[in-house]
């Protein structure tokens, strides 16, 4: 008898965890597939901050696959990406996530990998009502047509409220040992952890994507705003999650290091941008993004000298470097509190 | 057997292991792959990978920025 495979859509967190489980338990062989598209939160980001270094800096996919003992095919879907960010043709949620279309691509992804590797069907664990805009009893069989996946989607936590699927039409799962969960709350698949012996899982407060996040998402209106067009590039997005973004003029932003851990990865983009520290004094690295004369560089050092040990001063000298790696040193007053206005700090 | 080089300095997570991925994926079984980085998380997620992909971790070495995880490709 041929070996039925699925292949699991697998974010990190305990819904897709339990989902695979429960199919695994059926006999049914299961490989995992993780999808990156430049947004997905990662305890490694955040632990550039000091603040997060107690985090655990593990994948949370590979983590879960590692303890289910499946592989784990990491997928980047960033290019491929933008176009269902820049271009969501069921819109936006609270913020900039596309949530909607979001699902449909990552499901019309695994579609292929499944038909390129000779796979049977798709899981997913997603639960009826858990989310307000993807995961809504209107929005399944959406998800299900227009990813083209259709009868392969299994979503094994709440498929007893869905029609039954190919797998359990043909026999190759028994619906009865699937699941009937609904909402918000946690406590069955808490519960269905305990049952698999599963004690340590993730369980992110705020889903596992920036574009969920209300900061987040007004910094990438902020640069789709001042560059004229909703194009960007992975170290955009990438530094979106770094530093204090202040956009005095339209034209240009300054990027400024919180702590070291900051500073150490804005380091690696020092060949990229035009950037700047206090010479005179201690002081954060800063980065230029945009196109700033030398007035701007100016105010731009004036910033980031409020920022350093030398903000009280009357004068401080701020190192500035072009994109070509040549030194000059700009003389400055640090800004006043009362000079660095509200509305810079997108 | 040969040995390669993969720099992967600078990129977060996942981006170390999807390149590492992607790299094994052209390397013969046997070949050893010396990978470096400077996301502290490497030094948990490309053993585990591996791990999870039947590769083998010869050594893992780091100073204060910079991680090396040399592995050696499974079947």
């Amino acid at each position: 008898m041929k070996q039925i495979k699925a292949v699991s859509l697998i974010s990190g967190g305990l819904d897709s965890m339990l989902a695979t489980k429960a199919i695994m338990e059926q006999g049914v062989h299961v490989e995992g597939i993780n999808f990156f598209t430049g947004f997905c939160v990662e305890g490694h980001t955040h632990a550039i901050r000091k603040k997060d270094k107690e985090k655990p800096k593990r994948n949370n996919s590979l983590w879960v696959a590692e303890t289910l003992g499946i592989k784990l095919h990491i997928i980047d879907i960033i290019e491929e990406y933008k176009d269902v960010l820049i271009n969501p043709k069921h819109g936006y949620g609270a913020n900039m996530n596309p949530c909607l279309d979001c699902k449909v691509f990552m499901v019309k992804k695994a579609k292929q990998w499944m038909e390129e590797n000779d796979f049977d069907f798709i899981i997913t664990g997603e639960v009826i009502g858990q989310r307000p805009m993807s995961q809504r009893r209107d929005t399944m069989p959406i998800i299900s047509a227009e990813s083209g996946a259709d009868d392969r989607l299994l979503r094994p936590l709440c498929a007893q409220h869905l029609p039954a699927t190919l797998p359990e039409r043909e026999g190759w799962i028994k619906r009865d040992q699937l699941f009937d969960f609904t909402g918000r709350g946690r406590k069955p698949q808490m519960a269905l952890a305990k049952e698999y012996g599963l004690t340590d899982y993730s369980q992110p407060a705020g889903g596992c994507c920036f574009l969920t996040d209300e900061s987040y998402s007004k910094k990438l209106v902020d640069l789709w705003q001042a560059r004229g067009t909703k194009e960007y590039e992975l170290d955009d997005v990438m530094l979106l999650k770094v530093g204090r973004h202040i956009r005095p003029k339209q034209n240009f932003k300054v990027i400024v290091a919180r702590e070291d851990g900051e500073a150490r990865f804005l380091q690696g983009y020092k060949n990229s941008y035009i950037n700047m520290n206090c010479a005179s004094h201690r002081g954060p690295l800063a980065l230029i993004d945009g196109e700033a004369s030398a007035e701007d560089l100016h105010l731009a050092a004036q910033i980031v000298a409020r920022y350093g040990q030398g903000r009280d001063a009357e004068q401080v000298d701020v190192m500035v470097r072009d994109l070509s790696g040549n030194e000059s040193i700009i003389q400055v007053k640090p800004l006043a509190p009362n000079e660095l206005a509200k509305e810079w700090f997108v | 057997m040969s040995e390669h080089s993969l720099d992967a300095r600078r990129l977060l997570c996942p981006l170390p292991v999807i390149r590492t991925q992607d790299r094994v994926k052209q390397l013969a079984i046997g070949d050893v792959l010396t990978v470096i980085c400077t996301d502290p998380g490497v030094m948990q997620d490309i053993p585990a990978w591996c791990r999870i992909n039947g590769h083998a971790i010869l050594q893992t070495q780091s100073d204060e920025y910079e991680y090396r995880i040399t592995l050696k490709v499974g079947d």
